[in-house]
């Protein structure tokens, strides 16, 4: 049997400016960067003997196209030099529209990056001004056309529904306008405020609130019909893609439990039945890395009770649900004997189905997926 | 003997008995200043935290009389609690006589009356205390007047007295001296001694609390229970002092405690006559009439893990409360348990709280019921206080409850509301009495299912706090039952049946049904509650459904934070009882329990 192989993440936590909703760790001091690419190359060599090949490479962020391409080219070849990186490996990278140009997109095409991922989040001026976003809505499109005029044929488009003043049909219009790029994926995110967030507190200031749980509903239905009406395949709870070989195949690991790697401050690896991650600070992740030492915060060590609920929880919030027979496997217990009362109820409700070996949530049940984990 | 004597303090409750008692301990210097706390005699936590007494307690008193002789005067602090009224019966038959407390500002209550009365079947000696002089509201002209006119005693016996103040303490000592009579018996006579309480020491074991009226015990002397022909050898005699204080003997007259080596509380019938093995009396004491349980409820634990602790701690509980019973049930939504007999909702409420606080334990309580009569097709007769052991319908023949008669006094202006309210649960045969000018004492017969449920709250409200309630079961009454089921999707909630009056099992139900909305948190699928009389649905309420419920993200460093979050939820979710797939939480059973209407 052919070994699993790994995804890695590799975290880039700077950003110009913070925008107003955002609760990722990224930091704005770009001066740090080349020492930070320095240090990364350094956590890169260590894990040599504990992950040995890797067939998804992300670069997410923060802001990864603050990097230049020699820099791109300078982690992307140490990684080749420690690893064995699968020929036909998914390598994405996320952008920012304000800050690409069609030749930035030649040069990461030259590195092997195929495929795209652009936080456009909305056509609307207004919206992005809202959320603090340094771009317009006709950079935003520039840098689609960009993309596809440099060869991307992967590309993914990122966007926040319930963001106060859309109604349902603006936002339909939002995603008409995204489809009209034909992106071989749409993600789109229901904006949720962290309490320590700008914008959180210019809602609390305005006595505006985020949608009701009805309005909730209707705009994630009308997500899920509105992109499977243009063809898209609605394959997570937040994500969809035009054929099957356009889902993420980085991004499922992480619901799958398959093994990642995540390099830089913040990100989190995933090994057997392990998850560590790194602290949230650049300085101690420098001065960590400086001082020859690994800069993981903690690890944990999942007991097969957590790893039985993460594998439901993740599970349920994909299409494709939990292969029953895997989870045997894995996990020892037979899911449609152990709870079968009340997955039948769940099947009378719509909620879940069941079919070829496979317990997946229905459109509904998709988005309930937290709680049809807690059966 | 000549220079004993044995007395209770009784009043209605709140009227100041166990206060009045700490001046008693305090004047005659039983307890010195440093170790004196307010209300001394009420030493069970939950008394002293909600400032009632549950327990009797005797101490005795010495005391220097004015006629320059010197006195042991045992004195008994009772409960006012009506469901405790036994602990004042008992405790009257082991004295001559009593101090009858009157709140000067409340005046003469129902509980007043009906200890007035015990006392008066006992043949004792009266002594009507006016207490709370102190107070801006007292009215003691007009307590006088109810001396006369209600308690029918002469007004010109009374002292006034504060016992917050310690104003008519030496007056009321004095009075004990020369008003209550010395106890009779001889000490030559073969030995009698009545068990009047008993309670449980974890060291000694059972300590009895008896009074003797004829003969002498001493320690070494072979003891004969006469109910049973038991026999114990007396390790221990002693009186009551703040602890006990071991002496050589107890003779006729006095009021002590015997320890025997009995190892628990219900090895000891409280009414029962004490006396020698090798030279027995003739025939045992007159007794008590039995404390008979009137509510009952079943207990489950939260937890089914919980439930041995939870049997254990029931044991425990009981070596102290001879009047609480118990035995095993079992439920199909909240899993084994144990069905309970209790004296009334106070004496609930207290054994729940014990149960929860000094044996740390999370329970449910079943509705409470009172405990009816069904004559079957067959002639056969049988008892059911377990709405799980209701008798086929098609089998009954007739169905009856008991009923009590509630004597209630209370301020004219209340009358027509307190009427209403007594017609509303099912009262007849009322009784009217104007006792004196604005004052009216009121008798009903009415179901005792009645007065468990919510009639004493809903009697104090409407009298604002004025009126005052007293009951006494009378009889078996026919009357029209069914057994009313609550279903949660379908499945029954067997816990949250309920036997009831047909005319009230639409109200309850739809109660039932409410409460239930209201605390069973939504879940992800519709939930249908139903109260039903056999296959006849007659209320209904539904939870919606909820229908967005999933976080937006989940990468690499959102997994552990949600896990976590689940985890959490999982935990809550095991402190629910599920029932047809809905998890329904400890507060829907409490609120369905909670019987006030507001
Ligand atoms: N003002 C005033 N308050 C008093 C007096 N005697 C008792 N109290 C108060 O009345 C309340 C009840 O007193 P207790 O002595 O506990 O009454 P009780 O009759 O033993 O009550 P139960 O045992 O529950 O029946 C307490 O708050 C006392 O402080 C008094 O003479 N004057
Ligand atoms: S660019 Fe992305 S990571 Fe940076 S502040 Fe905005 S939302 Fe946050
Ligand atoms: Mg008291």
């Amino acid at each position: 049997m052919k070994k699993e192989q790994a995804g890695l993440y590799i975290h880039i936590p700077f950003c110009l400016s913070k925008c107003g909703y955002c609760s990722f760790y990224s930091i704005k001091s770009i001066n740090l960067i080349p020492e930070y690419i320095a240090a990364l190359k350094k956590e890169i060599k260590y894990y040599r003997n504990i992950f040995s090949s890797f067939d998804t490479i992300y670069i997410g962020g923060g802001t990864p196209s603050l990097l230049s391409a020699v820099q791109i080219d300078d982690l992307i070849s140490t990684l080749n030099k420690y690893f064995d990186i699968d020929r036909q490996a998914e390598i994405t990278i996320e952008v920012n529209p304000g800050d690409v140009s069609l030749e930035y997109f030649q040069a990461l095409r030259k590195l092997g990056i195929n495929r795209l991922n652009i936080g456009v989040q909305s056509f609307d001026d207004k919206v992005l001004k809202f959320l603090g976003r340094r771009y317009s809505s006709k950079e935003a499109i520039t840098s689609i056309e960009a993309a596809r005029a440099s060869g991307f044929d992967n590309l993914g488009i990122d966007l926040i529904y319930g963001v106060h003043g859309v109604n349902i049909k603006s936002w339909k219009n939002t995603l008409q306008k995204a489809v009209s790029f034909a992106p071989e994926h749409i993600s789109c995110y229901q904006l949720s405020l962290d309490d320590r967030t700008p914008l959180y507190k210019k809602y609390s200031l305005n006595d505006w609130h985020l949608p009701d749980e009805n309005t909730e509903l209707k705009l994630f239905l009308t997500n899920s019909e509105e992109l499977e009406n243009a063809g898209y395949i609605h394959y997570e709870v937040s994500n969809f893609a035009r054929l099957d070989k356009f889902k993420s195949r980085h991004n499922q690991k992480y619901w799958q439990h398959a093994p990642y790697l995540g390099l830089g401050p913040a990100a989190h690896s995933f090994l057997n039945n392990k998850r560590w991650w790194n602290k949230a600070a650049v300085k101690t992740y420098l001065n960590k890395i400086v001082q020859g030492k690994m800069p993981v915060e903690d690890t944990e060590t999942l007991s097969a009770e957590q790893l039985q609920l993460e594998a439901l929880f993740l599970g349920l919030r994909t299409q494709a649900g939990i292969d029953l027979k895997l989870y045997k496997t894995r996990h020892g217990i037979d899911l449609l004997a152990d709870k079968e009362t009340i997955i039948d109820v769940l099947i009378k409700n719509k909620l879940v189905e069941l079919r070829n070996g496979f317990l997946y949530p229905t459109r509904a049940g998709m988005a309930i997926a937290d709680s049809l984990a807690l059966i | 003997m000549e220079n004993i004597r044995n007395f209770s303090i009784i009043a209605h409750i709140d009227h100041g008995k166990s206060t009045l008692a700490d001046r008693l301990i305090q004047f005659t210097g039983v307890c010195n200043e440093r170790n004196f706390q307010d209300q001394i005699l009420d030493n069970m936590d939950i008394e002293r935290e909600r400032g009632i007494t549950i327990k009797s307690n005797a101490i005795s008193l010495p005391y220097h009389a004015h006629d320059g002789k010197d006195y042991i005067l045992n004195l008994i602090d009772t409960p006012g609690h009506v469901d405790f009224s036994y602990e004042v019966s008992r405790s009257l038959a082991s004295c001559e006589g009593v101090l009858l407390l009157i709140d000067a500002a409340q005046g003469v209550q129902a509980q007043t009356l009906a200890n007035l009365y015990l006392a008066l079947d006992h043949n004792l000696e009266i002594i009507p205390i006016i207490n709370k002089i102190d107070l801006p509201s007292a009215d003691v002209e007009r307590v006088l007047e109810e001396i006369d006119s209600e308690l029918g005693l002469d007004p010109f016996t009374h002292i006034k007295c504060s016992a917050k103040e310690g104003i008519g303490i030496e007056e009321i000592l004095e009075a004990i001296v020369t008003r209550i009579p010395p106890p009779t018996g001889d000490t030559a006579n073969p030995l009698a001694a009545l068990i009047f309480d008993a309670k449980y020491d974890s060291f000694r074991g059972t300590i009895i609390h008896c009074r003797v009226f004829e003969g002498v015990v001493k320690s070494g002397d072979i003891i004969k229970f006469m109910y049973n022909g038991t026999t114990y050898k007396v390790e221990e005699v002693g009186h009551f002092l703040l602890t006990r204080a071991k002496r050589d003997k107890l003779f006729a007259g006095e009021v002590g405690y015997i320890i025997a080596g009995v190892k628990t509380v219900a090895d000891v019938r409280t009414g029962d006559t004490i006396t020698l093995q090798d030279r027995p009396c003739s025939k045992p004491l007159p007794g008590f009439k039995e404390v008979k349980p009137v509510v009952f409820a079943s207990i489950y634990p939260i937890a089914s893990d919980d439930y041995q602790d939870l049997a254990d701690s029931l044991e425990k509980y009981k070596l102290n409360d001879a009047s609480f019973i118990f035995e095993k049930d079992s439920s199909a939504a909240l899993g084994q348990g144990f069905r309970c007999g209790f004296l009334g909702l106070l004496h609930l409420d207290i054994v729940q709280e014990r149960l929860e606080r000094e044996y740390d334990l999370s329970i449910i309580l079943s509705v409470p019921s009172v405990r009816y009569r069904f004559t079957l097709k067959d002639k056969k007769i049988i008892y059911v206080d377990n709405p799980a052991h209701y008798p086929d319908p098609a089998e009954i023949d007739k169905g009856e409850e008991p009923y009590i008669r509630a004597a209630m006094m209370l301020p004219e202006r209340y009358l027509g509301a307190v009427m209403k309210l007594c017609m509303e649960k099912r009262g007849l045969n009322s009784n009217m009495n104007y006792t004196s000018p604005g004052r009216v004492e009121l008798s009903y017969e009415m179901p005792l299912a009645e007065v468990i449920y919510d009639f004493y709250d809903r009697f104090k409200s409407v009298t604002q706090g004025y009126g005052s309630f007293d009951y006494d079961i009378i009889d078996f009454r026919e009357s029209n039952l069914v057994l009313m089921d609550i279903l949660v999707n379908g499945e029954k909630v067997d816990a949250l049946s309920q036997i009831v009056h047909r005319e009230r099992a639409r109200a309850r139900a739809l109660l039932a049904c409410d409460r239930l909305k209201e605390e069973i948190p939504r879940q992800m699928f519709k939930i249908a509650i139903q109260g039903a009389i056999g296959a006849e649905i007659i209320a209904r309420s539904t939870i919606s459904a909820f229908r967005k419920d999933v976080i937006a993200k989940c990468y690499g460093g959102d997994i552990s934070r949600k896990r976590k979050l689940l985890e959490k939820q999982k935990a809550g979710k095991k402190r629910m009882k599920m029932i047809g797939n809905v998890s329904i939480p400890q507060s829907a059973f409490l609120a369905v329990l909670k019987s006030d209407t507001d």
